[in-house]
């Protein structure tokens, strides 16, 4: 293995400046990463980690500063250009052509032809190679569409190991990813690392970095904040490297549970038609369902929310019935789901924040749109969750995913629940407002609202919530509490392994 | 492929109950099948297809294109006038008209990548202009091939003997020969691939460093090309062409016969087969209501409810299949 420090810088920006109209993205930043080194980029959402490797796979130009390949400087034209050169993108939101198949995708823009036409057997020969390598088992001829998300992320990863990239930039590659595809994905960086392949590793998980990383570079408000070595990582020093101040982790005091809120009686999803759930979450509780992929966790929210059919069982909400199949009773009912796909299910990107705020409450406001109650709640809210934003009429699809899942916090408060449904809440979500998500989550919950929340993030598991329920296969499995409140035990129940 | 073998069998429904109820119980002739109305059917078929395969090309990259109706119009006006008022000779005139409607798509595709106009308001405006400029261009008179496409017209008219009364159209051959290129280009070629992978996911498709705008470009090309060729034939089957109604609503049957034969308008589906089939279901039908009800005056009326009813089937079936595997599992 080539020693990081002693091998030659790959790719460097000097100084890059980069301003979007009303953002000044970045500005006078510096970077470098060398062979057979993993950097991890930290920083919270709009600190600039995303502009600056788009600026380094070719896709936007600087607006002043320059990049430099093996010590020269270049100019990256597009994509295309950079990935000639070596430079390969993961994109965070998973970006596959899911009407193609699965080695159609791996070869997509580099397809093996003989002349214009393509070398379908050849191709799909390679594929598996390359598949069975990240120790995935798909059929060349899958769709893509058929993949589960993590199934996809791997493919994004064999695909760039496939186009003999020799920088490859991760953005929040474990994001979608279960337990075991992450440690398998690590194995996987650890292999190119000896291969003498770069790799800058964006990623909202500190525990990750201390595992993977040779070398943590920290933005903030598009600046460099600070390079910290492989000795000096610490929780602490990542935090101050991101947002300049400590943030307290530690456990909140569990509240005193009140009335029943929410009751489950042998509901069954579409996702698993024989399994069933009972479940009951009190007043002023936070529950939390912790459990792999595909364990049935969002199918089971999304069916109390009505926006699946329940198959069999009841829901009540505050002892009365809810009907199935109507998200709008749900609404009606003093029910609230933050979904799991912030930007097509939780917000309507192209609606100004102020708009996406009053949506579900609007209509209690009459017939007359009420332009006055928009601005207001706006305003209020803004101020309340701390979105950071010019002002209401900014579109959602401008701001950070941060600043976006605040919102759709923010237009689900207006609607005053009494049970909150939270899918993944803080996914793709930074730090800082992370935090403030969890500070606002237990306040509500100290006022009386019943929280029953999904989540693949241990810690956060840990953290927020008062009773832990392990899903596997579509039913609870168990629950986790006392001495046992471990990230190990939740493992092993979700994967089936006993206590 | 399902909704393929769903369409074939349509069509073969459609078919069985116009022969039977255009049965003529006087003379005991089955119209529908004779070889005159056969023939015209499949020569129909031969250049509505080719419309089709046009609109289709559009269609897989997510786009649309509208002005096909004007652009059949446009080859169907120019081509007599160059045969016509130039004397130019048909060798030349014809790959003429073609680059001309090659351009018209490059224009398109400028508009549509350069500067990023929505292809729906491109080519609704290009529908517009191009016949308003025919119009006046033509004076609003009838241009006709007269004898100098003579050398031209068995392109269109022409016929292939099978046996001594029946022959196969020269259209429905030029469709079988366009069918398959587009076929090979879309299944087995590198710029189908990136075709069907841009249509699907732009985005993805120009990081994984596929030249997203030039190939956008070029199925406008193809398409306005073909929407050309389409408009050649017509106007060598009639032999003359009036720019106010020539081509009127082509597109729509054009688009109607890709979007029934299963090509996706959010992009990135779609067969060639399907394209072919669903051109042959609306010529089918239209012509079933020529020989049933002697006049086409409902016929826009039952063509467009058949694609309705066809949608709401294709949907249920959907539905109903996902239910069931759900049961199962």
């Amino acid at each position: 293995m080539v020693s990081p420090a002693t091998s030659k810088v790959f790719l460097r920006a000097l100084g890059v400046s980069k301003a979007f109209p009303g953002v000044q993205a970045l500005d006078d930043v510096s970077f470098e990463v060398r062979g057979g080194e993993v950097v991890a980029l930290i920083g919270e959402n709009g600190a600039g980690k995303s502009t600056l490797m788009k600026i380094l796979a070719g896709l936007h130009r600087p607006d002043s500063g320059r990049v430099e390949l093996h010590g020269e400087a270049v100019e990256l034209l597009s994509p295309l250009d950079a990935l000639h050169r070596g430079i390969a993108l993961i994109h965070q939101e998973l970006n596959l052509c899911d009407n193609l198949t699965v080695s159609a995708a791996m070869f997509l823009g580099a397809e093996l032809r003989r002349g214009p036409f393509l070398c379908e057997r050849e191709m799909a020969d390679a594929s598996r190679q390359w598949l069975s390598r990240l120790g995935l088992d798909i059929a060349p001829q899958t769709k893509v569409s058929a993949l589960r998300p993590g199934q996809r992320q791997m493919l994004e990863i064999a695909r760039a190991l496939r186009s003999e990239a020799r920088v490859i930039i991760m953005d929040e590659p474990t994001s979608s990813l279960t337990q075991v595809e992450v440690d398998r994905l690590f194995e996987v960086v650890r292999e190119l690392q000896r291969k003498n392949i770069a790799v800058i590793y964006i990623t909202h998980r500190l525990s990750e970095i201390a595992v993977l990383a040779d070398r943590v570079v920290g933005l903030r408000d598009g600046r460099n904040s600070g390079d910290l070595p492989r000795e000096q990582v610490s929780h602490d020093a990542l935090v101050q490297l991101m947002v300049g101040r400590g943030l307290s982790g530690t456990r909140r005091q569990p509240h005193a549970p009140g009335d029943v809120a929410l009751k489950l009686r042998d509901l069954s999803t579409r996702a698993y038609p024989e399994a069933s759930v009972d479940l009951t979450v009190r007043r002023s509780e936070v529950v939390a369902i912790a459990g792999l992929l595909g364990s049935g966790r969002s199918e089971l929210l999304r069916a109390i929310f009505g926006i699946d059919d329940r198959l069999t069982g009841s829901v009540e909400v505050a002892g009365n019935s809810l009907p199935g199949a109507d998200p709008r009773k749900a609404v009606a009912a003093g029910v609230a789901l933050l979904p799991e796909d912030r930007k097509s299910e939780g917000l309507v990107l192209s609606m100004s924040v102020a708009e996406n705020l009053s949506l579900p409450t609007l209509h209690r406001r009459g017939w007359w749109l009420d332009r006055g109650y928009q601005t207001e709640l706006a305003t209020s809210t803004i101020a309340d969750l701390g979105i950071a934003c010019r002002d209401g009429e900014q579109m959602a699809g401008s701001l950070s995913g941060g600043n976006q899942q605040k919102i759709v916090l923010g237009k689900w408060l207006a609607a005053d629940p009494q049970v909150l449904l939270l899918d993944e809440p803080t996914r793709g979500v930074d730090v800082g407002a992370r935090a403030e998500i969890y500070r606002r989550l237990d306040e509500l919950a100290q006022s009386g609202l019943a929280v029953l929340f999904v989540s693949s993030e241990l810690e956060e598991v840990l953290l927020l919530a008062d009773r832990v329920l392990v899903m596997r296969d579509g039913e609870i499995r168990g629950e986790v509490s006392g001495d046992d409140r471990t990230e190990k035990n939740i493992m092993l129940l979700a994967t089936g392994a006993t206590l | 492929m399902n909704k393929l073998l769903g369409i074939a069998g349509l069509i073969l429904v459609v078919a069985l109950v116009t022969t039977w109820l255009s049965y003529d119980a006087v003379t005991g002739n089955f119209p529908f099948l004779s070889a005159y109305n056969l023939e015209n059917l499949l020569r129909r078929l031969g250049m509505f297809g080719v419309l089709s395969i046009a609109a289709a090309f559009v269609i897989v990259t997510g786009g649309i294109d509208l002005s096909i109706g004007s652009v059949v119009c446009v080859s169907g006006c120019v081509l007599p006038w160059l045969l016509g008022s130039c004397g130019m000779p048909a060798w030349l005139a014809l790959p003429a008209v073609l680059l001309l409607a090659a351009a018209i798509g490059l224009w398109h595709g400028f508009l549509v990548v350069g500067l990023r106009l929505q292809p729906f308001v491109v080519t609704l405006c290009g529908l517009l202009l191009y016949r308003g400029l025919m119009r006046n261009f033509t004076g609003d008179q009838t241009m006709g091939l007269g004898d100098a496409g003579e050398s031209l017209r068995w392109l269109a008219t022409g016929k292939i003997p099978i046996t001594d009364s029946f022959g196969l159209p020269v259209p429905l051959c030029v469709l079988a020969v366009v069918a398959t290129a587009t076929g090979i280009i879309w299944q087995r070629t590198v710029w189908g691939r990136h075709l069907f992978a841009l249509g699907r996911n732009e985005e993805a498709a120009r990081f994984a460093g596929v030249a997203t705008g030039r190939l956008t470009v070029l199925a406008y090309v193809a398409c306005s090309l073909l929407a050309g060729l389409g408009g050649c034939l017509f106007v060598l089957d009639v032999n003359s062409a009036q720019a106010s109604n020539f081509g009127n609503f082509y597109e729509l049957y054009a688009i109607a016969g890709a979007v029934l034969g299963g090509v996706a308008l959010r992009g990135g589906e779609g067969l060639v087969v399907g394209v072919v089939l669903g051109a042959a279901l609306m010529q089918l039908l239209s012509n079933t209501i020529n020989l049933v009800a002697n006049s086409n005056q409902l016929e826009f009326a039952v063509v467009g409810a058949v694609i309705l009813i066809g949608a709401a089937f294709d949907e249920l079936v959907r539905r109903w299949v996902a239910f069931r595997s759900a049961r199962r599992k």
